[in-house]
């Protein structure tokens, strides 16, 4: 039998399943904000609950999975560009027929017309999510209906954008514990959108393999830097308010994804020691407790200041440059790494794929995105190649589909 | 499982719950075979049929004979074409598979089930004259040996799949054979040639 990893795992963090009894012994409150307090000292317990791959996520509910859900060891990007005669009714057979797809394939069952449903069987917690770009969010609800934040990002000087990492129609995030699980279900998902719409581009990225860490521990980046350490709880009402559009409207309970691809200079980056390393980000590279604390969830203290009088925590460190100014600016991210085949000399192309989701773009994410612009010491190693903007529609009920809001 | 289930028995014309893709599809398959031999109805899991231009396609889904009497499914008809039949796929004197239209109907004994797939038992599109897209939600009615009737509606999906190709010489829509014998199959269809 499938579990269901959304029902009671909503809300809980990857520990929360991965500890299983041990997370339910400790109560909610490990759950519910205490969870960061522990991630220094997490202790590990094998999961025992059954096979890892029969997990199942919920398609429906008032959000998309893939947002709030923990997440899965493998995760695909595809934006598609809807053909020139893809009408607002066409958008809305598109939208059925994906989101029957997704609940199927996500409940460990082949879609309908499922050319191999054998590989369909081992869900590992897959999930499927679904956005729209400007040119859907118009075709389906006219202009008026696109959130003023859709669109692309301001240009940033450090941008070195490539189209093939850019734009799109529609977004399709599939992602599972499994690639195999993975790879299914983008095929399944883009057999069907073929008479609707064609490939813009499409990228890959992994995490630590489920169970090969605790669930819940902050990812390291191809840097190696611990990458994520202040992101909301899911399941707390601070993810809520960052997360989840309150705007009445087809968007109530969406949210927005940032998604930039941003390649890290491991060539270079090797040229860089261990305590410049650490300078840049403003927290040690080996454990990722800032440069002014001893462990991963210690505040950091940007007042602190050497025998020297410099700040402790350079005033251009990422950590200086990326905190809140005001006190919106704060985003969700769910970040994976990037490592294909290089070309010419270099013998590695890898990076991140930065996705972060909020409310409001340009209230959230944009100020923050120009801080780092304009001065962040992790830039000399980093380059954006790749940026997209998408509206995530809220989830669907049994019977409905996802983008109902919109296009009925 | 994309199931239809009628209020009424099969004398009555079933009213048409109208279908969701999305719908029931978080439902076990494992719930079929449970219900089907104590739900007195007739049902369907999974209706779809596949999409075309124009002219031939077919459909496909699980019959589940819910009642405690046999039935034998007689005929189908669908708004969506002018002319449709029943057809089993079988092996040929060929060596190859082909399809036919099934002589007398399928029978389905109580709490049994006619699976319709590609490659097998299937009910054939024969004159499609508007499109049918993907994501269209397509209504048929099944008539069965004693008169009663029995309606659903399919979603239409892309497939590539259940191919018929005929031989080469044949019109190019005429496309729904299973088919690995292309010569064998031409007779069958000679008279739907259009």
């Amino acid at each position: 039998m499938s579990r269901d990893a959304t029902e009671p795992g909503r809300g809980l963090s990857r520990r929360g399943f991965l500890f299983g009894g041990a997370a339910a012994g400790a109560g909610a409150a490990v759950a519910l904000g205490v969870d960061r307090a522990l991630a220094s000292e997490p202790r590990a317990t094998l999961d025992a609950t059954g096979l890892n791959g029969a997990r199942t996520v919920d398609f429906h509910g008032a959000h998309q999975a893939g947002i709030a859900t923990p997440i899965a060891s493998h995760a695909t990007y595809v934006a598609l560009d809807l053909h020139g005669d893809t009408d607002r009714d066409a958008l809305r057979r598109m939208m059925r027929v994906l989101s029957d797809d997704a609940a199927r394939l996500m409940a460990g069952t082949g879609a309908l017309a499922d050319t191999e449903p054998e590989l369909a069987t081992v869900p590992a917690a897959l999930t499927v999510t679904f956005g729209f770009g400007p040119e859907a969010v118009r075709r389906g609800g006219g202009d008026a209906a696109a959130p003023a934040w859709l669109g692309p990002l301001p240009a940033f000087d450090i941008d070195a954008l490539e189209d093939r990492w850019s734009g799109g129609d529609v977004l399709l995030l599939v992602s599972a514990d499994d690639a195999v699980t993975v790879a299914h279900a983008v095929r399944m998902l883009l057999k069907d959108s073929r008479s609707f719409a064609s490939v813009r581009w499409r990228q890959d990225g992994f995490r630590r393999a489920y169970g090969s860490e605790v669930s819940g521990t902050t990812m390291r980046n191809l840097f190696g830097q611990v990458d994520g350490t202040t992101n909301p709880e899911p399941g707390t009402s601070a993810f809520d308010d960052v997360v989840w559009t309150s705007d009445p409207g087809w968007l109530a309970g969406g949210t927005s994804l940032v998604l930039r691809r941003i390649r890290l200079d491991l060539d270079v980056w090797d040229e860089v020691d261990p305590v410049a390393r650490s300078f840049a980000v403003g927290r040690r590279i080996s454990d990722g407790a800032p440069l002014t604390g001893t462990r991963e969830a210690d505040e950091p203290n940007f007042e602190a200041t050497t025998a020297a009088g410099n700040t402790v925590i350079s005033p251009v460190a990422h950590i200086a440059r990326s905190r809140p100014v005001d006190p919106r600016e704060v985003i969700f991210r769910r970040g994976y790494n990037y490592d294909v085949p290089p070309t010419g000399d270099a013998v590695s192309e890898s990076g991140l794929l930065f996705a972060s989701f909020q409310a409001d773009v340009d209230a959230q994410f944009t100020p923050i995105q120009r801080r780092l612009a304009e001065g962040d010491l992790l830039n000399t190693w980093t380059t954006p190649i790749g940026s997209a903007v998408f509206a995530i529609p809220p989830g669907c009920q049994a019977g409905g589909y996802v983008g109902q809001t919109l296009l009925d | 499982m994309t199931t239809v289930r009628t209020p009424a028995r099969l004398t009555a014309l079933a009213a048409i719950a109208a279908l969701s893709l999305a719908a029931c599809a978080s439902d076990s398959n494992a719930e079929t075979s449970a219900d089907a031999a104590t739900s007195g109805e007739i049902t369907i899991t999974d209706p779809w049929v596949k999409t075309a231009e124009s002219g031939m396609t077919a459909a496909f889904g699980t019959l589940v004979n819910g009642t405690d009497e046999a039935v034998t499914l007689v005929a189908a008809e669908t708004p969506a074409s002018s002319m449709n039949e029943l057809h089993e796929t079988l092996s040929d004197a060929s060596g190859g598979m082909s399809m036919s239209e099934k002589e007398g109907g399928f029978e389905i004994a109580a709490g049994e089930s006619l699976v319709l797939e590609p490659g097998g038992n299937h009910i054939m599109l024969m004159d499609v004259a508007e499109p049918i897209e993907a994501g269209d939600e397509v209504e048929f009615t099944l008539t069965f040996a004693d008169d009663s009737t029995f309606e659903f509606t399919a979603d239409a999906k892309d497939y590539t799949g259940a191919q018929e190709s005929y031989a080469p010489e044949h019109d190019m829509d005429m496309e729904m054979d299973m088919d690995a014998s292309p010569e064998a199959t031409a007779d069958e269809h000679a008279g739907h040639d259009h």
